[in-house]
């Protein structure tokens, strides 16, 4: 599991540097931002959690339609669906690593574009924390949308519909968190505890909802 | 040929044939059902009496709530048929799946334009991001991503478990739907029928709100089955013509 789990970082890093191609994507839609609304500091920072989760949300769908499909192309899709330990930890652990190489980064950069929207250190800290807690859930659910359309040759925009109106909650939970942290009477707790528990929720179902659906596309 | 005898269970109908020949005796049935709960649900409705205060607008209500209802009961069906195709691979729960997305997705449109409706004389505005609005539109854009992807395969039969494992995994939207005016203190009003004591509201609103949402899921059923027929008979058009085309073109290559 470990063997697999560096095999697909240093896929990712190696081929085309996957985590800098999305964290160059969520700089770029961060600064298309203040271009659109224009550059007032007080509405930025009013604006900047939910900036940087839109931004981090659009950056972690990229690479989803490549979560199976090059597995499949090449034919070690089947090699990994015959492996004698479930398919579902498989996936598990692939979707780790989709997360490792796109969510992780954001997650890491947020405190530069945080500064640059003008937002508190304490709005950084309650956005780097929401998006540990919630980047994870868009791949697991992420890696669903990816195995039902593993097999359509122009699916990559497919996911994304498919995907997006199922990560709202996350985005909803996430956002109110930062919110709560920020300004007094709004609870940070709660938003935050349902971010967590949408994570640990999907990271279940999520890869067994995959298997299920890798299993017989595999033949 | 012998002749055997069917027990009757669902897996009768997983002949399309003996389906196709139950549709259409079912279809008039269901047909004629549907327009007399729509005549007596209408006629009750536009003999309402005025809501003290809303007026005249709380007419809106008897096609509003219904088709919301309605909105929710296809996915339900959508997942009963989703569940049907990955644990008994029965081959009619996908053409119902496929059959019923387009009809929920109709259907939450009227419940979003009617409340559209509605809302401008209740609330001053045509649309306002509240949860079960949201929650509601989020749920149409699942419906249309659903039908895109049963229209992305080239084979229907292919689309089947990528539909059955999608639609299982949007479930959890419809228990939002329904608690999400509990939950977020919202301008939407809370339920006031599927109450656990009494329904909040008098006899002469209710029955002909119940009667209509009797009438609505008449409507639903009998397009429902019509459409499923429509989409047996097109799959077995198409296999006919590519039964032609392959004909044609060994004839063309002797």
């Amino acid at each position: 599991m470990l063997a697999l789990l560096k095999r697909e970082i240093l896929l990712s890093i190696r081929a085309g540097g996957g985590a800098l191609t999305g964290v160059l994507f969520f700089l770029a839609v961060v600064s298309v931002f203040p271009f659109a609304v224009g550059p007032d500091t007080k509405l930025l920072s009013h604006l900047a959690p939910a900036i940087l989760w839109i931004g981090a949300l659009l950056a972690s769908l990229l690479g989803l339609d490549k979560l199976f499909a090059q597995e499949r192309e090449d034919g070690s899709l089947d090699l990994l669906v015959m492996q004698p330990h479930p398919l579902a930890i498989t996936i598990f652990i692939k979707a780790l690593a989709h997360w490792t190489m796109t969510g992780l980064p954001l997650v890491v950069a947020t405190p530069m574009f945080g500064i640059m929207l003008n937002l508190s250190p304490l709005g950084i800290g309650a956005t780097m924390i929401t998006l540990l807690a919630g980047t994870p859930a868009i791949s697991f659910i992420g890696a669903v949308g990816a195995a039902v359309s593993v097999k359509l040759p122009r699916g990559s925009m497919l996911i994304s519909v498919l995907v997006l109106p199922l990560v709202i909650p996350i985005l909803i939970f996430g956002v109110a968190a930062i919110t709560g942290a920020l300004e007094d009477p709004a609870p940070f707790t709660a938003p935050f505890l349902f971010v967590c528990a949408i994570t640990l929720f999907t990271s279940v179902l999520g890869p067994l909802a995959a298997s299920i659906m890798l299993r017989h596309s595999a033949d | 040929m012998t002749t055997e005898t069917i027990k009757p269970s669902i897996w009768a109908f997983a002949n399309p044939t003996r389906f196709n020949t139950f549709a259409s005796k079912a279809i008039p049935v269901l047909a004629i059902i549907t327009f007399a709960l729509l005549a007596v649900g209408l006629w009750m409705s536009f003999n309402a009496p005025e809501d003290y205060q809303q007026g005249y607008t709380v007419l809106i209500m008897f096609i509003h709530v219904p088709a919301a209802w309605l909105a929710m009961m296809s996915y339900a069906v959508m997942s009963a048929s989703a569940i049907g195709t990955i644990v008994w691979r029965h081959p009619l729960a996908n053409v119902s799946l496929r059959s019923a997305a387009p009809l929920g997705a109709m259907f939450t449109i009227l419940a979003l334009a009617t409340g559209s409706l509605w809302g401008k004389p209740m609330w001053g505005t045509w649309w306002e991001w509240d949860a079960r609005m949201t929650s509601v539109l989020v749920l149409l854009i699942i419906y249309l991503g659903l039908i895109a992807l049963s229209k992305a395969f080239d084979e229907p039969s292919e689309a089947a478990l990528p539909l059955a494992v999608m639609t299982l995994t949007g479930a959890p939207l419809l228990p939002i739907i329904k608690f999400s005016v509990d939950w977020w203190n919202t301008l939407h009003q809370p339920a006031s029928v599927s109450r656990f004591d009494r329904p909040a509201m008098s006899a002469e609103f209710l029955y002909p709100l119940l009667i209509m949402a009797l009438a609505y899921t008449a409507i639903f059923f009998t397009l429902h089955m019509m459409a499923m027929r429509n989409e047996i008979l097109s799959r077995r058009i198409r296999t006919m013509k590519m039964q032609a085309a392959r004909k044609q073109s060994s004839k063309g290559a002797a």
